[in-house]
């Protein structure tokens, strides 16, 4: 379970988390939509220790992720990360880039490691480009690869920043297909997003951010079709 | 390494022995270069890593040091060192000093390559690293180098070449390099022109190998 306390950030001067508290619990998938620059994209990054905060709490499994007594790299490994931009090792094939983690992080042998690599692009639909190496992929490849490599390290916890918004619009179906496969699974999930339709079809509770507040938390029915906030109905009626 | 200079008093065609004193310096050359580049890498490495990590005290004080030996001739930087180190008590041969000042001048270079190397990485990647649960250090290592290697690998090239032709200026110590043997059999045969083309050829054929190397592990890396 990931709880969310009170969370305050600043970049600078710029206030981008204003109080933020939040559960997920397992197996739950938590869709978080709002304006660029509102700030989910830097809760989700709150949530494994990629920035620091100012104040408030996060827990994973109980764990202060702040505490400093926290081993952050143990952590990590339990919170599975999915960026923006893809962010796959250019210099390593499919299959090297999924072993890396397992074999230096976790200390696998080569081949056990080399069998969960094969395992996890197989399990994304890689399957058939064990060795290609990332120039030699498409972006939703890339990106089906950058969730294997995350899910190689079996993690409690998935978190996804706007992993589609980069790509071509014909890609976006893979990825939002290979997600949706996870979530199937149970795999518990935070998923910053501008994809409506997978947050609507998908997720068990949506959070609408506005200006570094969560304006509204609800199931995806309700925020869809009864938005309570004001800020929530101007937001869905743009994207629409 | 006592090469002994002709003291014949009248001049002396150039002959093949002389080809083979020639090779020799070559190989003198070869070997002042390699140490140095050798030792000036390694020592590059770490000051560029400084220079990336260490931010404001390494932007104070490391960088200015280094700016100094890239900035001063290398000529000036030997003679000085050279008859400045007996002073504080080092007593050191014509070719100990040429290493010394050879490998501090390429790690002035190359730190500034390895650290454009780190800065190229960018900041994506290694919270792709971190997020996986690496550690700093098995980023560092694991993920940083073959991407930086292969940004600044022809900008190293380039200094070490440049730095094994920089290495005739040791000659000025009177160590027995390439230009110190073509300066001593010139002055000897009087036939600078057919010297110096063979002086120039050793050099080429040091350097070609090397470019070429260079230019197929880059190929190799483009992927």
């Amino acid at each position: 379970m990931i709880e969310i306390r009170d969370v305050h950030k600043w970049f600078g001067k710029l206030h981008v988390l204003k109080g933020i508290s939040l559960d997920v619990h397992k197996g739950e998938v938590l869709s978080v939509i709002g304006a660029s620059g509102s700030g989910k994209s830097t809760l989700l990054y709150c949530i494994n220790r990629l920035e620091p905060i100012q104040s408030g709490s996060v827990r994973v499994d109980g764990v202060d992720v702040y505490d400093r007594k926290t081993n952050v790299n143990h952590l990590r490994r339990n919170l599975g990360m999915v960026f923006q931009q893809w962010n796959s090792f250019p210099h390593l094939t499919a299959v090297q880039n999924v072993m890396l983690a397992p074999r230096r992080v976790l200390k696998k042998s080569r081949s056990e490691a080399r069998e969960i690599a094969v395992r996890q692009l197989e399990h994304v639909g890689l399957g058939d480009k064990l060795n290609n190496y990332p120039s030699a992929l498409s972006g939703g490849q890339q990106q089906r690869l950058a969730i294997a490599r995350a899910l190689a390290m079996e993690p409690s916890y998935m978190l996804f920043d706007e992993a589609t918004s980069s790509l071509d619009p014909e890609l976006v179906g893979e990825v939002l297909d290979t997600m949706r496969l996870l979530a199937e699974e149970g795999m518990t999930m935070i998923c910053v997003t501008h994809e409506m339709g997978f947050a609507r079809d998908v997720s068990d509770k949506v959070a609408f951010f506005h200006e570094g507040t969560i304006e509204e938390l609800s199931p995806p029915q309700e925020i869809f079709n009864n938005p309570q906030s004001e800020h929530t109905r101007k937001f869905l009626a743009n994207v629409r | 390494m006592s090469a002994t200079a002709p003291t014949a008093t009248f001049f002396s065609s150039f002959s093949s022995k002389d080809l083979l004193f020639l090779g020799e310096a070559a190989l003198n050359t070869l070997q002042i270069s390699a140490i140095s580049i050798g030792l000036g890498t390694l020592a590059g490495l770490i000051f560029g890593w400084l220079l990336y990590e260490g931010k404001l005290w390494a932007t104070l004080t490391l960088a200015p040091i280094l700016d100094i030996f890239r900035s001063v001739p290398l000529i000036i930087q030997l003679v000085l060192f050279f008859n400045f180190a007996p002073i504080i008590g080092l007593r050191l041969d014509p070719f100990q000093s040429g290493i010394i000042v050879l490998t501090i001048y390429t790690a002035a270079l190359v730190a500034h390559v390895v650290r454009g190397g780190l800065e190229s990485v960018g900041e994506p990647l290694h919270r792709a690293a971190r997020s996986l649960g690496m550690t700093y250090w098995q980023d560092t290592f694991f993920v940083v180098p073959p991407i930086a290697l292969r940004a600044v690998f022809p900008s190293w090239v380039g200094v070490a070449l440049g730095v094994m032709k920089d290495s005739a200026l040791v000659s000025v110590l009177g160590y027995v390099e390439l230009l110190k043997a073509s300066q001593i059999l010139i002055t000897r045969t009087q036939e600078p022109f057919i010297i110096l083309l063979c002086a120039g050829a050793f050099y080429f054929a040091l350097s070609f190998p090397v470019a070429r190397y260079a230019a197929y592990l880059e190929r190799k890396w483009a992927v």
